[in-house]
């Protein structure tokens, strides 16, 4: 138990991560299933208005940023410095503190669906009701006067101060901890991803925190930023939040597309087509992802001109992604493909993805979209991106990487059980999502009139929910008879390319015997020019110098959570201790001795 | 219609048959009503097919290779290919070249869609409200809420505010939303073609009660929205003597009633929606619920159980019966 709560080990971080984001995304799931139950039919009565304001924030906010950020940082905790032949991560006391950040940060949002009466209020009355994207002015003090926005401001910042320390440590540790050879054009894809998303999460983090920051002032001190009455405009915050909330679409997706870019060579055995086109690829939708935020906007009257440069940028996003399909799909022709389910997800992800993409084009063009922004054709498009998408890539991932992380091999059988009801499951809920909205239904909605004639679609689309969380107890059962029963794996049970594979499952603490010499960029595999590498030792040669647990890291995350709480509750001296808490943290942190 | 928006509504018909749905969808983006919704629509259109057709390329392409490349004993291991430049450059272009067949429509159509319209056209003012809408027709001098009439055939230019935050106008087949921002006026402009009752409602997120927040857009013949106009113009109507409508009208008087309300002569409120005319329309409580006498008492007596978050709270003390009864017999006469 100690030994977990001080672990300063990748792997084990790894581990708390996927954990931890796992439950967020199970309870974001159950989130959702009450929002299908209240719309399985016409003028439903399961919740109330106001706890249904707040399901819809609370599910947008926790999968957004308590599932599947972390989700992708339990694969970058584990596999990235696998990947690149190193110990750990640069800083290895910050990634604890990254995580325990992460785990306060959603604890911090999730109490507020239990503290209502601690604020004179019933429970499920004061978690954040304003939608994940919490437009101002509905956010301001006047129109909101709880605490519900006071929470999701504070626990949004505190979680930007866990991805932003992510952020900085693996950036540091793929640009200097990578082992010799390994040059940044023989990295695997998903590092190079990995790499990409760092450097959108340090630069778009900051905006959000700037629009947080501007809202705290107005909430808390009267300040107003957002108030039109005092010369400002409630747009200033839909530009910094999409500013970041754009670069964030791409954090959430190219992991995954990461992700798929390992698996697919993997199982076809062949070497990715293309590898230089898919990484620059991904760099530029890297770039092209700050050039694009306001077609979020186009309903907000921004101009004839603005609204043409952004749906030309748009548009044009959509050809570094485009030719990343096109890589793919070649990558599988002509190979020899096994159908694993890490291979059904994959492949899944991109039969899914593209959908989400295509429907993408159709409000990239602004008149088309002022029919479908704010209706369920949004929402359909958003679950094909970020479900169809995002998890079925971090799917892919976990049953590709289950065998290294655990040492024992997820069940195929239950796999395919679980792919094919998640894959059937998400187009029965979300494909009819483009006719609800099409046929005008406005999303964020509590209540429809039977009038509008989606009532049954709706129904469907509930049923197909039910579904996913079918396919989901499926999974947890995999997990469940795995931790037993599974079989157990051998340093590369898959056949894979890259460094990874070439150490025991799981790995050692120091991971590597020898730290490898790279002289390919698939070392594992017989290239035209390059014979496969020889794995590492079973045993190393001398003694390796690990570093030991410390308990500083989580003292000085503790800190941050009781600083929102002054704000909160309006207890100022709650600032002082929670301050006093981050500063011995720190300190204690610089000063540990080397050796514990 | 064009043969392919008939192909496409024909296959939104059929899944919707094949669900066991029918009705008139009465906020169908697909059923353009105007001139504006009508170059959207088409747009849409052009978009879907390019769409459908890269959908299908990628998706049979996807089953071949999974088909035809599928593992199978002593199949010789696969040549690895690590790329191949030409390739590269025709699926870069490719998708660049049909962008800029959508790219090309979509900036005409900003453009001619921009709420630009003609010197004559009926100005209106949509000014959104936590949660209902006031519609302000600027060269009549006239107010009316939540139900927009338009003359049919006529082109119309409609600005939309809001009195507190964000809201969205939209009625889907008269056109694209446009955002009710405070301190801002949007613009969209159109000329409905046919006569009808049109049914929309808020679509951006705006508080509590924002799925409450409705509205319709009745287009009438010319005479009947001349005929309109005149009676919302005139005085409101005088209840007989000693009628219950008159005694409703003493009690609307005496209740908080005319803090938030304006009938003309009678209260000065200007918080919730004008009431001069309110037995002429055909909903209340932002559209939301029909104006008949059930349930203009039941709003009445307590507004925030229909609507949560009202801004119309219930009365302290609670009128009676027989008050409540009085108050709707008045406004319902308010023609």
């Amino acid at each position: 138990m100690k030994s977990w709560l001080t672990t300063t080990d990748h792997k084990r971080i790894g581990l708390l991560y996927f954990w931890t984001a796992f439950v967020f995304f199970l309870l974001g799931g159950i989130e959702a299933l009450v929002i299908r139950l209240q719309l399985a039919q016409p003028s439903g009565h399961v919740v109330s208005a106001e706890t249904y304001n707040q399901l819809f924030t609370m599910h947008g906010t926790t999968m957004v940023f308590l599932a599947l950020m972390p989700l992708s940082a339990s694969f970058f905790n584990y596999i990235v410095p696998l990947q690149i032949g190193a110990r750990d991560v640069a800083f290895p006391r910050l990634n604890a503190f990254s995580y325990w950040v992460f785990l306060l940060g959603g604890l911090f949002l999730n109490a507020s669906w239990f503290v209502g009466p601690l604020f004179k209020a019933g429970m499920l009355n004061v978690a954040p009701d304003g939608g994940w994207f919490g437009y101002a002015n509905l956010t301001e003090r006047q129109f909101s006067p709880g605490p519900n926005i006071d929470f999701w401001l504070l626990g949004l910042q505190i979680l930007g101060i866990s991805s932003l320390a992510a952020g900085f440590n693996f950036i540091v540790t793929i640009l200097n901890l990578r082992a010799p050879g390994l040059k940044l054009m023989r990295l695997p894809v998903f590092t190079w991803m990995t790499l990409v998303t760092q450097f959108l999460i340090i630069t778009a983090f900051p905006v959000i925190t700037v629009g947080l920051v501007f809202l705290m002032f107005d909430r808390f001190f009267g300040a107003h930023f957002y108030v039109h009455g005092a010369g400002a405009t409630p747009l200033l915050w839909q530009h910094l939040f999409w500013l970041f909330g754009h670069p964030e679409v791409y954090i959430l997706i190219l992991p995954a597309m990461g992700i798929v870019s390992e698996v697919l060579p993997t199982f076809a055995r062949k070497p990715l087509f293309g590898y230089t086109v898919v990484v620059y690829s991904g760099i530029l939708i890297g770039f092209m992802g700050w050039g694009v935020w306001s077609h979020h906007m186009f309903a907000v009257g921004l101009g004839p001109i603005a609204d043409s440069v952004f749906a030309a940028t748009t548009m044009l996003i959509a050809v570094p992604t485009g030719v990343k399909i096109f890589n793919w799909i070649a990558t599988l022709w002509g190979g020899d493909i096994r159908g694993t389910t890490a291979l059904h997800f994959a492949v899944g992800f991109i039969a899914m993805f593209i959908i989400g993409g295509l429907s993408g084009v159709s409000h990239a063009s602004p008149p088309a979209d002022l029919q479908q922004t704010d209706t369920y054709y949004v929402v359909a498009h958003i679950h094909y991106v970020l479900f169809g998408g995002t998890i079925m890539g971090l799917f892919a991932g976990i049953y590709y990487w289950w065998p290294k992380m655990t040492g024992r091999l997820l069940s195929e059988p239950l796999g395919k059980w679980h792919f094919w009801l998640q894959f059937i499951g998400m187009n029965v809920a979300f494909f009819p999502m483009h006719f609800i909205g099409l046929l005008g239904m406005p999303r964020r909605i509590y209540t429809y009139s039977p009038d509008l004639g989606v009532s049954d679609l709706n129904l469907v689309s509930t049923v197909g929910a039910f579904l996913i969380a079918v396919s989901l107890l499926v999974f947890i059962a995999n997990l469940w008879r795995t931790r037993s029963r599974g079989e157990t794996a051998s340093n590369d049970p898959w056949g894979g390319a890259t460094l990874e594979w070439s150490i025991p499952s799981p790995p050692p603490v120091y991971n590597f015997s020898v730290i490898p010499t790279i002289t390919s960029r698939l070392p594992r595999w017989r290239t035209e020019l390059h014979a496969p590498m020889q794995d590492p030792p079973a045993t190393p040669p001398g003694p390796i110098h690990v570093p030991g647990g410390s308990w500083w890291p989580m003292v000085a995350a503790f800190g941050l959570p009781l600083m929102a709480l002054a704000p909160l509750t309006h207890t100022l001296w709650l600032a002082f201790v929670g301050a006093g808490v981050l500063i011995v943290g720190i300190y204690g942190w610089a000063f540990e001795p080397f050796e514990v | 219609m064009t043969d392919t928006s008939r192909v496409r509504l024909w296959l939104v018909t059929l899944a919707l048959a094949l669900s066991g749905c029918a009705g008139p969808f009465p906020q169908s983006t697909l059923r353009p009503r105007s001139d504006f919704a009508q170059a959207t629509d088409s747009l849409f259109t052009d978009i879907f097919w390019w769409a459908a057709a890269v959908f299908v390329l990628v998706e049979v392409l996807l089953v071949v290779a999974l088909v035809r490349f599928r593992h199978r004993e002593g199949r010789p291991a696969p040549k690895p290919a690590h790329g191949h430049t030409l390739l590269e450059i025709a699926w870069t272009l490719a998708p660049a070249v049909i962008l800029v067949f959508v790219a090309v429509p979509t900036v005409r159509t900003i453009f001619t869609s921009s709420g630009e319209a003609p010197a004559d056209a009926l100005k209106v003012e949509v000014i959104g409200h936590q949660w209902w809408w006031e519609f302000r027709y600027l060269d009549l001098a006239l107010t009316t809420a939540n139900e927009l009439h338009l003359p049919v055939g006529k082109p119309v230019r409609i600005g939309i505010t809001s009195a507190d935050v964000i809201h969205s106008f939209w009625a889907p087949l008269l056109g694209g939303k446009r955002d009710a921002i405070p301190g801002q006026t949007n613009y969209i402009a159109f000329r409905a073609d046919s006569v009808g009752d049109y049914s929309g409602q808020c679509a951006e997120f705006c508080g509590v009660s924002h799925a409450n927040m409705r509205l319709r857009v009745i287009v009438d013949s010319d005479t009947a929205f001349g005929a309109w106009a005149q009676a919302q113009l005139g005085p409101p109507a005088t209840p007989p003597k000693a009628s219950p409508a008159e005694q409703g009208r003493a009690i609307y008087a005496r209740s908080a009633c005319i803090g938030c309300h304006l009938i003309q002569g009678v209260s000065a409120g200007v918080i919730g929606p004008g009431l001069t005319h309110v037995g002429s329309r055909t909903t209340i409580a932002g559209g939301i619920l029909p104006n008949d006498s059930a349930h203009l008492a039941a709003w009445i007596a307590d507004a925030p159980a229909l609507k949560p978050g009202s801004l119309m709270m219930r009365m302290k003390p609670p009128l009676s019966d027989a008050d409540i009864a009085a108050l709707v017999a008045y406004l319902q006469s308010l023609k």
